[in-house]
């Protein structure tokens, strides 16, 4: 089957034990779990995750409804690359000698727009951050000059093409609702 | 952490309690006292339970409560967790586990699995370390939290006593709602012993929750379109209508259709047997025409129930030719095995009854008539030779029918697993709902014992029939001491065919008839039962049956009949596994 990488989104309460919980997910379909990003979110008390994994369709949408199954998370959608801003940030220690013998790498991290952050005898630091096609781009022509020593990369963090946050709308609808409730109950 | 807390309380209960009216309790009361206070605040009127030593304070304060809180001492932690299960089953309550640390906890995992696939409420309150022990690997402590996470629908460590009544109640509130399910606590010892000032908690929202999806008109619509416009609808009727309560719903929204129902294994007595439209049991072992039809129907229309892979059989083969509509509670359920044309998100009391006003009345006589055939087959093939057999040999199926009819057809069926299950299942005959009680998703031996009499206590006005086979039997035999203590009410039918009968089967059929370790040696079970002062009785002969089963049924109190079975028996009709719906065997 085709697989794609889809990158999940997940809003959930900020209680311990839930990122096992969501993980458990993929594992237990053994799906590989490509990057994953956990951090506070614009809401108060809302976590956010961003998961990549290549997988799918079919198999996308069933981890997303049972992430979203979950007691304590709010809300879990998936997206494909085209229906997301993403951004990732990757650092890469290069030999000193090597970089300073190969003009063409200089020249390679100038078309990446990449920046030199650290230099020393030994090692030069580059940092880049982009879209993760460039980043992994970057990381071949370089390895390809031989000069990478080590190289790190974050998770992706996403952001949707939507104009407003909706989770903040979720949230906001749900509470309506409920008071709502209430009140038709004790009239 | 804002939890939400509504604080709701009816003045009744106040009073009962003795709470001032501003709801604080007048002095500093034990994180153990809490729990009793909770519990008893959330309608608790049964546990099942065992003491051990990090849930001695919950039990000192239980020592207390005894007037309201009826609890059942089992002989294994396990028995517990089946027990809360029988009892959830049966009364549509959630059903309440009290167990301590490590291996109590532990010994319940089973039970907790068991409800998770066949989504039956029960809070399961295990004992932990103090909070100070906890990580260090100390006496009796477990992870179980950990252990039990894929397994829950949500658990919580207690590790603070002013804690305890809003996970009581967020507990129950989440193991009753939605699609229900298990729910693990996991209460430290510091927490037991710590003072609190109990101020009673509601929860009835969670904002991360949604329990019931919203009904959506134009799909109900859609549904009540498809189902107006088809020839040959079938409908698959499953727990959720018990889960639902939905079983009048169901009944309007079959007859005014005239649309035939198979049933699967849980969902079996939320139709009557007797109901016209009723056209058996659906699955593995079920009966022919439902099966059968599946893969001629035009419309597939599943009501609470979840296309498991022992209905299904084959999914590249499992009605294809058919639309599919499927109503369920749990949106993860829809297209996860197979996939639906419309699904009906909501309650199936309410979305039922909204499709149903939007039937025209019809009439498929030729459709449902087409049952016939399938019918007369199954009944010459296999139930015939089942029920009325011409040898001298006692079948599973003749002593099953003869406890139905004692009963009846208003006792409550409660089964282990295995041949006896199948067989105890297709013969039954139910004329009441929740009268079903048996491992279907999970098929855990040794589950019917427990269960029982948690199904004795659930619904104290009627007869429980256990049947279980002697594998069972043997599993989760230490519970006859509990039925011993409790005289709890339960009328145990023993098949015993001296074998592990359904792997035997298989064996036979698949692996070329090598018993590897299927034929097993009993003990006397007569003697067993006296030793338990349980009154019991042998059958070997037909000739003795009717009058045995008579004395059970009249017998007060608990009763267990070994009934010497026909030791190479099967259960049939069979869809062999990886084998397409309709293509069941009636011999093998």
């Amino acid at each position: 089957m085709d697989k794609t990488l889809y990158t999940i989104i997940v809003h959930s309460e900020n209680f311990a034990g839930l990122l096992n919980q969501v993980t458990a997910v993929f594992t237990r379909r053994q799906i590989n779990i490509e990057s994953l990003n956990v951090s506070a979110s614009s809401i108060k008390g809302v976590h956010k995750y961003t998961i990549t994994t290549w997988t799918d369709k079919d198999t996308i949408e069933k981890i997303t409804t049972q992430i979203a199954k979950k007691i304590d998370v709010l809300q879990a959608h998936y997206f494909t690359d085209d229906e997301i801003y993403q951004h990732e940030i990757a650092l890469y220690k290069l030999a000193t000698p090597a970089l300073e013998q190969a003009p063409e790498a200089s020249k390679v991290i100038r078309k990446y727009n990449a920046r030199i952050v650290e230099v020393n005898p030994v090692f030069a630091i580059v940092e880049k951050n982009g879209i993760s096609e460039d980043i992994t781009s970057l990381y071949e022509e370089l390895r390809e000059m031989g000069c990478v020593l080590q190289f790190v990369r974050s998770g992706r963090v996403a952001i949707t093409t939507s104009c407003f946050e909706r989770v903040n709308e979720y949230l906001a609808d749900r509470e309506a609702k409920y008071f709502q409730s209430k009140q038709q109950e004790e009239a | 952490m804002t939890h939400n807390i509504k604080k709701n309380i009816a003045p009744s209960f106040q009073d009962r309690l003795g709470v001032r009216p501003d709801g604080k309790d007048t002095a500093l009361i034990t994180g153990a006292e809490a729990l009793m206070r909770s519990l008893e605040h959330e309608g608790v009127e049964t546990i099942f339970g065992y003491p051990g030593g990090a849930i001695m304070p919950s039990y000192d304060a239980l020592f207390d409560h005894t007037g309201t809180l009826n609890h059942i001492l089992v002989r294994h932690e396990q028995g517990a967790a089946h027990a809360a299960q029988g009892y959830a089953r049966a009364s549509g309550r959630v059903g309440v586990c009290l167990v301590t640390s490590g291996p109590g906890a532990t010994n319940t995992v089973t039970g907790i699995a068991d409800a998770m696939i066949d989504s039956t409420p029960i809070v399961v309150i295990a004992g932990q370390v103090g909070k100070a022990f906890l990580g260090t690997d100390a006496f009796q402590e477990v992870d179980l939290l950990g252990i039990t996470q894929p397994i829950t629908k949500w658990s919580y460590q207690i590790r603070r006593a002013e804690d305890v009544a809003w996970a009581v109640a967020r507990a129950f509130y989440i193991a009753k709602s939605g699609r229900p399910g298990p729910v693990v606590l996991d209460f430290a010892k510091n927490a037991q012993v710590e003072k609190t000032d109990y101020v009673p908690v509601a929860v009835d929202y969670i904002r991360s929750y949604m329990p019931v999806p919203e009904v959506d008109q134009e799909i109900v619509a859609q549904a009540a379109d498809l189902i107006n416009k088809a020839e040959r609808p079938l409908v698959l009727v499953g727990q959720g209508v018990e889960l639902g309560n939905a079983q009048e719903e169901l009944k309007t929204f079959l007859e005014k259709a005239d649309m035939p129902a198979g049933c699967t294994l849980l969902g079996l007595s939320a139709l009557p047997t007797e109901h016209p439209l009723n056209k058996g049991m659906l699955g593995m072992h079920g009966n022919l025409g439902p099966n059968v039809n599946t893969n001629k129907c035009d419309l597939l229309i599943s009501v609470g129930m979840r296309f498991d892979d022992r209905v299904t059989g084959k999914l590249d083969t499992y009605a294809k030719q058919a639309k599919i509509i499927h109503f369920d509670i749990d949106p993860a359920e829809i297209n996860k095995n197979v996939k639906a044309d419309i699904a009906v998100l909501g309650d199936c009391k309410d979305t039922l009854k909204a499709v149903t006003e939007l039937l025209k009345p019809a009439k498929h006589k030729e459709w449902i008539d087409s049952f016939l055939t399938y019918e007369k087959v199954e009944e010459e093939k296999v139930i015939r030779p089942e029920l009325h057999p011409l040898g001298k040999e006692l079948t599973m199926g003749e002593v099953v029918r003869a406890v139905s009819d004692a009963t009846n057809h208003e006792g409550i069926l409660v089964t282990d697993v295995g041949q006896n299950q199948m067989i105890a299942a297709r013969y039954f005959k139910y004329s009441k709902d929740r009268s079903i009680i048996t491992s279907g998703g999970f098929g855990t031996m040794g589950f019917c014992l427990p269960a029982a009499i948690g199904a004795a206590f659930g619904r104290p006005d009627r007869t429980v029939c256990a049947f279980m086979g002697d594998g069972g039997l043997q599993m989760c035999i230490q519970e006859l001491g509990t039925i011993m203590e409790q005289r709890a009410p339960v009328k145990i039918i023993v098949l015993n065919n001296n074998y592990l009968g359904n792997v035997r089967q298989w064996q036979a059929m698949f692996f070329n008839g090598r018993y590897s370790f299927t034929p097993m040696a009993n003990p006397d079970y007569l003697k067993v039962a006296g030793a338990y002062d349980i009154p019991s009785c042998r059958v070997t002969s037909r000739d003795q049956l009717q009058r045995a089963v008579q004395d059970m049924i009249e017998t007060d109190g608990p009763f267990l009949l070994e009934v010497c079975v026909m030791e190479e028996g099967n259960v049939l009709p069979m869809t062999p596994p990886g084998g397409s719906v309709n293509q069941m065997l009636l011999e093998c």
